[in-house]
């Protein structure tokens, strides 16, 4: 791996299994083999999909609804293995691909954030040591001894980010979660990515919204039908993605 | 990463991942972590009750309360965390698919919760010994090694069915069934003295059975007062061996399409 890069994917191919009706269960599984119905459907959701991210750099994902934005990240974040090709990643990766997942419902704001911080990784020490950081960012001082199941949607999605992003990891990967909460914590959001771009994190980003791939990245990678369409500057490739014919 | 640095890393998870069950299952109950006593006890007293009259035909059974319930821990113990782990990896689906995470911490962490359980149902054990003015010997602090048998066993078996679960959901109810003649087929209430007459196959079955080897060295140390044969701790401990052997392989080989089929 260069040591200027961030992330290198090489070759990544990812395949799954689109059987009609999933067969989960033995008697099923039986049923279907006497019946000689056991096939599947192959789908690529990525072909051959290389590029190499510099460290630093802030890059966003542009594509359709299913060309395999998600996918990518996942594979990037370690949650998928691809079916063929390699991913090398340096250093810490913090994924945002949904915010608090792994929360649970019955438990405690406070017991909440030991237990996604432990998800994530982070010694318990750091978590005490910074818990009042992370409360304070989310704006739940009041309700840290509530149960998270009487939270709003854009409360959990506050709690989740402030635990995700309280220390800075070397990859950040971003899916999609600037859509929640309202536009002050939008802001808010926007800023602490930037204060971590400037102390020399790689931003990987995933959004609908052109603009603010625009306003966050440097760089984009437009992909298609699970192929790399157009690697280049952010605005050149937005500007390519939106072009009319499209 | 080695396993040793992933294990090291996430250590606080499993911590977490215990915590969090035991926090949830009694949040409920105004007794709480007090049930893990009292429900042991109550089955004792009936299955003593009921089960020490049928049996006074094999001679009596010194202090039947601490036979029973010395057998009924361990195994309860096995089928619940088995139960329980096998299908943390399908409940963890959610978890799974967005985060990355070694993914045999949520069986083993079921194990060790279980294994909490244990520890504190074992009092009743101490109240049943009191109670009862059983003889304790120094040997009842040879009781960790059953006791760290039973752990390794059942996070073998776990780690192979809550693969297998994921692949064939039916296997939940299935096992359940499977415990229960696995109950049967282990000395948990009866003494091995009624096997007598039984026809030489199930004899086999009950010795070869792993939970009779861990439950006879239990019973040796606590109730007895002796040490175990060093028989039952090598077959113990070859069938510890094979569980996690087994387990860890199966486990390793399918975790990669687990998020494809949960």
């Amino acid at each position: 791996m260069k040591i200027e890069n961030a992330i290198e994917v090489r070759d990544v191919s990812m395949c799954f299994n689109l059987s009609r009706e999933k067969v989960d269960s033995i008697k099923e599984y039986v049923i279907k083999a006497l019946k000689r119905q056991l096939f599947y459907e192959e789908f690529w959701a990525l072909n051959d999909v290389s590029f190499e991210i510099r460290k630093g750099d802030s890059v966003g994902l542009v594509g359709m609804n299913g060309s395999g934005k998600s996918t990518m990240l996942k594979i990037i974040a370690g949650v998928l293995r691809p079916t063929k090709g390699s991913v090398e990643t340096a250093g810490t990766i913090a994924p945002m691909i949904e915010l608090g997942a792994g929360f649970d419902h019955d438990l405690t704001a406070r017991e909440n954030i030991f237990l996604n911080g432990a998800l994530i990784g982070y010694p318990r020490e750091m978590l005490e040591e910074r818990f009042d950081d992370i409360i304070a960012f989310a704006g739940l001082e009041r309700f840290v001894d509530v149960p998270i199941k009487n939270f709003s949607s854009g409360m959990l999605a506050r709690l989740g980010f402030s635990i995700a992003t309280i220390v800075d990891a070397d990859i950040l990967i971003v899916d999609e979660i600037l859509a929640v909460g309202d536009y002050q914590f939008q802001n808010k959001c926007k800023k602490r990515i930037r204060e971590m771009m400037e102390r020399n994190t790689t931003v990987l980003f995933v959004s609908h919204s052109i603009e603010q791939v625009k306003e966050i990245c440097n760089r984009a990678i437009w992909i298609d039908h699970g192929h790399v369409r157009m690697m280049g500057e952010a605005e050149e490739v937005c500007d390519a993605y939106e072009a009319p014919g499209e | 990463m080695s396993l040793l640095s992933v294990f090291v890393k996430y250590r606080n998870l499993i911590g977490q991942l215990v915590s969090r069950d035991i926090k949830t299952k009694y949040r409920r109950s105004i007794l709480g972590l007090l049930w893990t006593v009292l429900n042991p006890l109550l089955m004792m007293t009936v299955l003593s009750i009921v089960f020490s009259y049928f049996f006074s035909r094999y001679g009596n059974i010194e202090n039947f309360p601490v036979y029973l319930l010395c057998g009924q821990l361990i195994f309860n113990f096995f089928s619940e965390s088995t139960s329980i782990a096998m299908g943390s990896i399908v409940h963890s689906g959610e978890l799974i698919k967005k985060v990355y995470v070694p993914k045999y911490l949520f069986p083993v962490s079921k194990v060790l919760s279980s294994g909490v359980n244990l520890l504190s149902s074992m009092v009743a054990l101490v109240i049943v010994m009191i109670v009862t003015r059983a003889r304790v010997t120094p040997t009842v602090l040879l009781a960790v090694f059953p006791l760290l048998y039973v752990l390794l066993f059942s996070t073998g078996v776990s780690l192979f069915l809550s693969a297998a679960a994921v692949s064939f959901r039916d296997l939940m109810h299935l096992y359940s069934v499977i415990t229960t003649a696995w109950m049967y087929l282990t000395p948990v209430i009866y003494p091995m003295e009624i096997l007598e007459n039984a026809p030489a196959w199930v004899v086999f079955i009950v010795n070869a059975n792993p939970m009779t080897g861990f439950i006879k060295i239990f019973r040796c140390v606590v109730l007895e007062g002796v040490t175990a044969p060093a028989v039952l701790h090598v077959q113990s401990l070859a069938w510890c061996t094979i569980a996690l052997l087994i387990g860890s392989l199966v486990f390793k080989k399918s975790q990669d399409t687990f998020i494809l089929k949960i």
